[in-house]
């Protein structure tokens, strides 16, 4: 799939401003959850890794996007999963 | 419709999936249900690229790439400590990055074409996120001394390998043609090690107390290092989603750095906290009060209003449980207490936060350095556990100090101000500090958690 770079720029750019407005109205108590929480997101490389897994691709190429599945994956399940750990405690009495 | 347009529109519900994931964390009550949603979403992805029109997935080595990564990172999630939330992070951003390199690494073995400046960038920014984070791990765990380790010609050295990747990153693209796909696999491979290499300069002249600047800052480009890589193979979902964590973590950086009032170049070139600069005891004579904790217990009873500010030196004796049961019995007398938390207090952002929250304290009574700073006016003791530079008072008035123009908590407007120190050992920023020798200040020295529990039960039996 080859898509212009200028549309991948202005999805790039408008996606940053998006982040800039949601972040900021995250309060200072929940930073750390915001921080575990955006690790997991950050693991959306795992669609890269998964796409570089194909029955043809070469040894290196394939064993290289298997390394990066297993990194994302921790992310991913460690990312979510600790965040929820966290926010659960979140109490007001 | 095209398949492939169906693939896109599932990565475009999981993009709106993580944001009003993130949106939803504006608001402790919500943000479990958006964390909830933000994982739905990296499902969706995960379904949309197995799914992908056209390609063959090798799914034995998937299913046991995805099995190795989930039992890994659930046994992280489920075992870590609050008080090591530091050190998880600073793997996960570490992680973050490699998985980035890796996936960059794979699409130029296997399709040579690729443009070699975004497979570089990705590679080069992924690598050196890699090492940073497990050298700022190093240092949160204790493997390598939380000190800023400085040497002669360190920034030299650091620029000049900054410079040289540059330039390994730019020049093959002006002078290679095609044809020469070794002299790119070499260059790739040198610019891999300088970004492994330059990941622990940058990192090792960095302080203790401004992890929390680095961890965001590795956050950050963690999260960069995945939209680069989206670039290179024209995903839209690595794109948005790299760019929300990359907006995330710059924010955050900004955040800590104006919680000290420094700029990100003097955090990281600065070298902080570094051993020779004990400069700060200049023969000034303190006057420092030592007390016992039933002296303390004391002056808590007679106190109608109490705020607490912890520090780093409270996670570290993993006290957090015994200063919400102390917390609990001044409140049953009918006091009033309240905690003052410092943007910059611990070693990241909303670390005290996230360790009160474990001990069940509320979240409402958890005050930000705005909101607390009035209330030390009519504030009889202000219970200070293992805090030190950002309660100095050097910070408002001492132009020579390293702190000078730091935001602080004014914790010496209270009436009394009672000092929890394990030793009189200068803070991470090697300052000594003032607020000590003031006339309200006593001290009371001993780890947190003894000092507590010993305190805990003189109030008992008051």
């Amino acid at each position: 799939m080859q898509i212009d770079i200028v549309s991948l720029i202005t999805i790039f750019i408008l996606a940053v401003f998006v982040g800039n407005e949601i972040i900021n109205k995250v309060p200072p108590t929940l930073h750390t959850p915001l921080m575990s929480g955006s690790n997991a997101i950050s693991g959306i490389a795992i669609v890269g890794a998964i796409l570089a897994i194909l029955v043809d691709a070469g040894d290196a190429s394939k064993y290289i996007g298997l390394a990066a599945l297993i990194c994302a994956t921790i992310n991913v399940v460690g990312g979510f999963l600790v965040t929820d750990r966290m926010l659960k405690m979140f109490k007001k009495k | 419709m095209e398949a492939i347009q169906i693939t896109n529109i599932l990565y475009l519900i999981s993009a709106v999936a993580f944001i009003l994931g993130i949106k939803r964390l504006s608001h402790p009550k919500t943000a479990r249900s958006g964390n909830l949603l933000s994982s739905l979403g990296m499902l969706i992805a995960i379904i949309a690229t197995l799914t992908y029109p056209g390609k063959e997935f090798d799914f034995t080595l998937i299913l046991a790439g995805v099995g190795i990564g989930a039992v890994i990172g659930a046994i992280f999630a489920t075992r870590v400590q609050m008080t090591e939330m530091p050190q998880m992070v600073a793997i996960f951003n570490g992680l973050g990055g490699a998985a980035s390199a890796f996936v960059a690494s794979s699409e130029f073995l296997s399709s040579p074409n690729s443009p070699f400046i975004i497979v570089c960038l990705s590679v080069f920014i992924g690598s050196l996120t890699f090492t940073g984070s497990f050298v700022a791990f190093g240092k949160l765990q204790g493997f390598i001394s939380g000190r800023a380790i400085t040497f002669k010609g360190q920034q030299a050295i650091n620029a000049v390998i900054a410079l040289l990747s540059v330039s390994l990153i730019l020049a093959p693209g002006l002078f290679f043609d095609s044809s020469m796909y070794s002299g790119y696999l070499n260059a790739f491979f040198v610019i891999i090690v300088l970004a492994l290499i330059l990941g622990v300069g940058l990192t090792i002249p960095i302080g203790g107390a401004d992890m929390p600047v680095v961890i965001s800052l590795l956050n950050s480009y963690s999260g960069i290092a995945a939209a680069v890589t989206g670039f290179l193979i024209s995903n839209n979902a690595l794109i948005i989603s790299g760019s929300l964590v990359g907006a995330s973590g710059l924010i955050l950086t900004n955040i800590m750095c104006k919680g000290m009032n420094r700029s990100l170049a003097n955090v990281i070139f600065g070298a902080v906290g570094a051993e020779s600069e004990g400069g700060s005891s200049d023969g000034k004579e303190m006057n420092i009060k030592s007390y016992s904790t039933t002296e303390a217990a004391m002056i808590l009873d007679a106190a109608e209003k109490i705020i607490i500010v912890p520090g780093y030196g409270l996670a570290v004796a993993q006290a957090q449980h015994v200063a919400r049961e102390v917390a609990e019995s001044l409140e049953a007398m009918g006091k009033t207490v309240l905690y003052a938390i410092h943007p910059v207090a611990g070693r990241m952002p909303g670390h005290m936060n996230v360790l009160l929250a474990e001990a069940n304290v509320s979240y409402d009574v958890l005050k930000d350095l705005d909101e607390i700073n009035p209330e030390f006016e009519d504030c009889d003791v202000a219970l200070i556990l293992g805090a030190n530079d950002v309660v100095n008072p050097a910070a408002r008035h001492d132009q020579s100090s390293p702190i000078y123009g730091m935001p602080i908590l004014n914790v010496d407007k209270s009436r009394t101000v009672i000092i929890n120190k394990r030793s009189m050992n200068p803070g991470f920023a090697g300052v000594q500090n003032e607020l000590f020798g003031y006339d309200n200040s006593i001290m009371v020295f001993g780890d947190a958690k003894d000092m507590l529990n010993d305190l805990l039960k003189e109030i008992k039996e008051l």
